[in-house]
């Protein structure tokens, strides 16, 4: 009886009323226009400064201070990245030393806080520990205070341990710095994989730590990629630190250096840009290579097992 | 395939959460044993502290001679089959079924043979190509099932195993698997808080609560002299009706004027509950010999049977299982009468049976 009656209400002409399916494509239609207006804004709000500093980079420095500014049909040049590898003397120039020195130092320190804060979070997830919830906290209340407000003691303190200006000194700090949000990022990670997978391979044979190795760990790699690419461009973009901590030029990263080239009496704006672009490049080319990762690693809270 | 024993069984988590305050089991070689009680009680630690998953604050755990307290799981030599069936997700049926024993280091050709052999008694072949997402809940529970099998463990231990598959499927998988351990002769250690699965499958059923085992025995002694009031009513749907009862020449009187046959022995100084199950009552037409005026409350009918609500002068509402075809209305005037043997008595204090 029921599908009698549905038949003759969907059967019943209805001329004036447009059918559900079609309002709801037109209302669709008239958000995506709102939508597609506010995020073209948007986009161009947040990539104008991009799009600028890419620019300046290729522009002569005539052309820098034009007035008024032109968009278009200026020469382009490559000079200043020129300028950002080789030094006036036409040896290697200062930045780029520094370029290195951030690769080395970011690159060391999120291995450094991958490696550690891994397994604790793992072992933070699996194990019933006194006052977990309390360890925890602690470990992240080392997160709540800007860099700025430790930044005097660490100096102090790194002056007695004769860590000043030296890569080490940073790789330490960061790590310091990354360790916390791994384990707690990683945790997340950690709870969503099954214990049970682990139980299995005890029983089957393995060691506790073999079981984390063999079986959970490959299943954590794409968390892991999202943590590491976070870490990676938190040390990579950490300023503060880096200009209290080091001071010579073999020795500082790309942030103080890149800020250091600002402030004398002329300002190379070409140099600054393409130190600038270059600068940018590194991170954006990894974060898209372990794209994928990213996406499955920040969804994967979200997806219910 | 060997016995196991747990002796004053305590388990303590860092936390400070007591999950086993004191158990003692002993489960006999080739027997399927059901540890059944509700949600915390503790089942699944002592099932993981037999198999070394948890390591136990004290107490021993023996499997065959052996004493295993300080053996890691690995070296147990049981097979455990989880709630969560646990295959690894990247592997194929095949590979799934033969991983713990490539883990032993047999040789390939006996490999391949005990696979073979595990899927034939599971019925897997068409699906040893596929992995486990490919697979539906009661095929992965098979697989499961099958990778416990290839090891020949000395003793399987199941920890709800048929929670997560639909009520047909689980009373299917319950006969297979009943069928299995009686076919391998094998010591099984089945974790359940459904009363049903544990009726039909355990040879010995144990009745666990707050960490402690209430009673131990077959399916029809824990059936018929549940050995606790918490058994008394954990056991059964609907379970038994508890009835304040007095010890009166030579009878056993409830409150609301029913009689029972009174058990031999009974203490007379303290306060008494008989526990009588729902088919050993009768509702009758008022006025039946040995019946007590009563009053339907209300009705469940269930196709098979139907289960009244009774309210008789003055005493609880009782339960009371008829067959489809005596029907009464809701609110009729009726009689009610024990019809059953001798109920289960309990003391009152301390919650145990006494005769
Ligand atoms: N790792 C742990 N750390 C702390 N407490 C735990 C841990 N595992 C279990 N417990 C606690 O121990 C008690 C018993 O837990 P257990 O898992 O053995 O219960 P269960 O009988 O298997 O219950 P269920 O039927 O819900 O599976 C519970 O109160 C539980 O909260
Ligand atoms: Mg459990």
């Amino acid at each position: 009886m029921a599908v009698s009656v549905d038949e003759a209400v969907s059967a019943g002409p209805a001329p004036d009323h447009p059918s559900p399916a079609r309002r709801v494509r037109r209302r669709g239609r008239g958000r995506s226009v709102l939508e597609v207006v506010l995020l073209t804004a948007l986009a161009v709000v947040m990539l104008f400064p991009v799009l600028w500093m890419i620019e300046t980079s290729i522009k002569e420095n005539r052309d820098v201070y034009a007035v008024p500014a032109e968009f278009f049909g200026f020469t382009v040049t490559l000079d200043h990245f020129r300028d950002v590898f080789v030094g006036a003397d036409g040896g290697r120039s200062a930045l780029s030393v520094a370029f290195l020195n951030s690769v080395v130092v970011a690159g060391v320190s999120t291995v450094l806080a991958t490696v550690l804060g891994v397994p604790a979070a793992w072992a933070y997830s699996r194990f019933t520990l006194k006052a977990k919830k309390d360890q925890l906290f602690f470990v992240l209340s080392t997160r709540f205070m800007p860099p700025v407000v430790v930044v005097v003691p660490i100096f102090l303190m790194y002056r007695q341990a004769g860590l000043i200006d030296t890569k080490l000194g940073l790789i330490l700090i960061y790590a310091a710095f990354n360790v916390p949000f791994t384990i707690w990022m990683m945790k997340g990670f950690v709870d969503e994989v099954p214990a049970e997978y682990e139980d299995a391979a005890m029983l089957d044979g393995y060691s506790r730590l073999q079981a984390f190795w063999k079986f959970t760990l490959p299943l954590l790699v794409p968390g892991i990629a999202a943590t590491a690419v976070f870490a990676l461009i938190f040390s990579w973009n950490e300023f503060v630190f880096a200009i209290f901590l080091t001071s010579s030029d073999e020795v500082r990263t790309a942030p103080p250096a890149i800020a250091g080239l600002i402030g004398g009496t002329t300002v190379d704006w070409g140099l600054v840009a393409a130190a600038s672009v270059v600068f940018a490049l590194p991170v954006l080319v990894f974060a898209y290579l372990v794209r994928r990762h990213l996406v499955a690693g920040v969804t994967l809270g979200a997806v219910r097992r | 395939m060997a016995g196991i024993e747990v002796s004053a069984l305590h388990k303590r988590y860092p936390d400070g959460t007591v999950a086993v305050e004191h158990v003692d089991l002993s489960i006999g070689d080739g027997e399927l044993f059901v540890m059944l009680g509700p949600s915390g009680c503790g089942k699944t630690t002592t099932l993981r502290a037999i198999a070394g998953l948890e390591r136990q604050t004290s107490g021993d755990i023996r499997i065959g001679d052996t004493l295993v307290n300080d053996l890691p799981p690995a070296e147990r030599d049981i097979a455990m089959v989880f709630q969560f069936y646990a295959l690894y997700p990247h592997l194929k049926t095949r590979d799934n079924l033969a991983f713990p024993l490539r883990a032993e280091g047999l040789p390939k050709h006996e490999v391949r043979q005990r696979v073979e052999e595990a899927a034939r008694l599971m019925r897997l072949g068409p699906l040893l190509d596929r992995r486990p997402r490919q697979l539906s809940g009661g095929e992965q529970q098979r697989v499961a099932l099958a990778r416990a099998l290839v090891r020949r463990p000395r003793a399987f231990l199941m920890d709800e195993p048929l929670t997560n598959l639909d009520a047909e499927l689980r009373a299917d998988m319950r006969t297979e698997i009943k069928h299995l351990q009686g076919e391998l002769g094998a010591t099984m250690v089945y974790v359940t808080h459904d009363q049903v699965e544990a009726m039909s499958l355990g040879h010995r059923i144990a009745i666990l609560n707050k960490g402690r085992v209430e009673q131990v025995g077959t399916p029809l002694e824990v059936y018929d002299r549940p050995a606790s009031l918490f058994c008394a009513a954990f056991i059964g749907s609907p379970p038994m009706n508890l009835i304040e009862v007095e010890v009166a020449d030579g009878e056993l009187r409830g409150q609301g004027g029913l009689v029972l046959t009174p058990p031999p022995g009974l203490p007379r100084d303290r306060p008494l509950v008989a526990g009588v199950r729902p088919e050993a009552l009768e509702v009758t037409a008022p006025g039946a010999d040995r019946s007590v005026p009563a009053r339907v409350v209300s009705a469940e009918w269930l196709g098979d049977e139907i289960i009244y609500v009774v309210d008789h002068s003055g005493g609880r509402d009782v339960r009371v299982r008829m067959p489809p075809t005596v029907r009464f209305a809701a609110d009729a005037k009726v009689g009610l009468r024990h019809t059953g043997g001798t109920p289960a008595v309990y003391d009152v204090r301390t919650e145990e049976l006494v005769a």
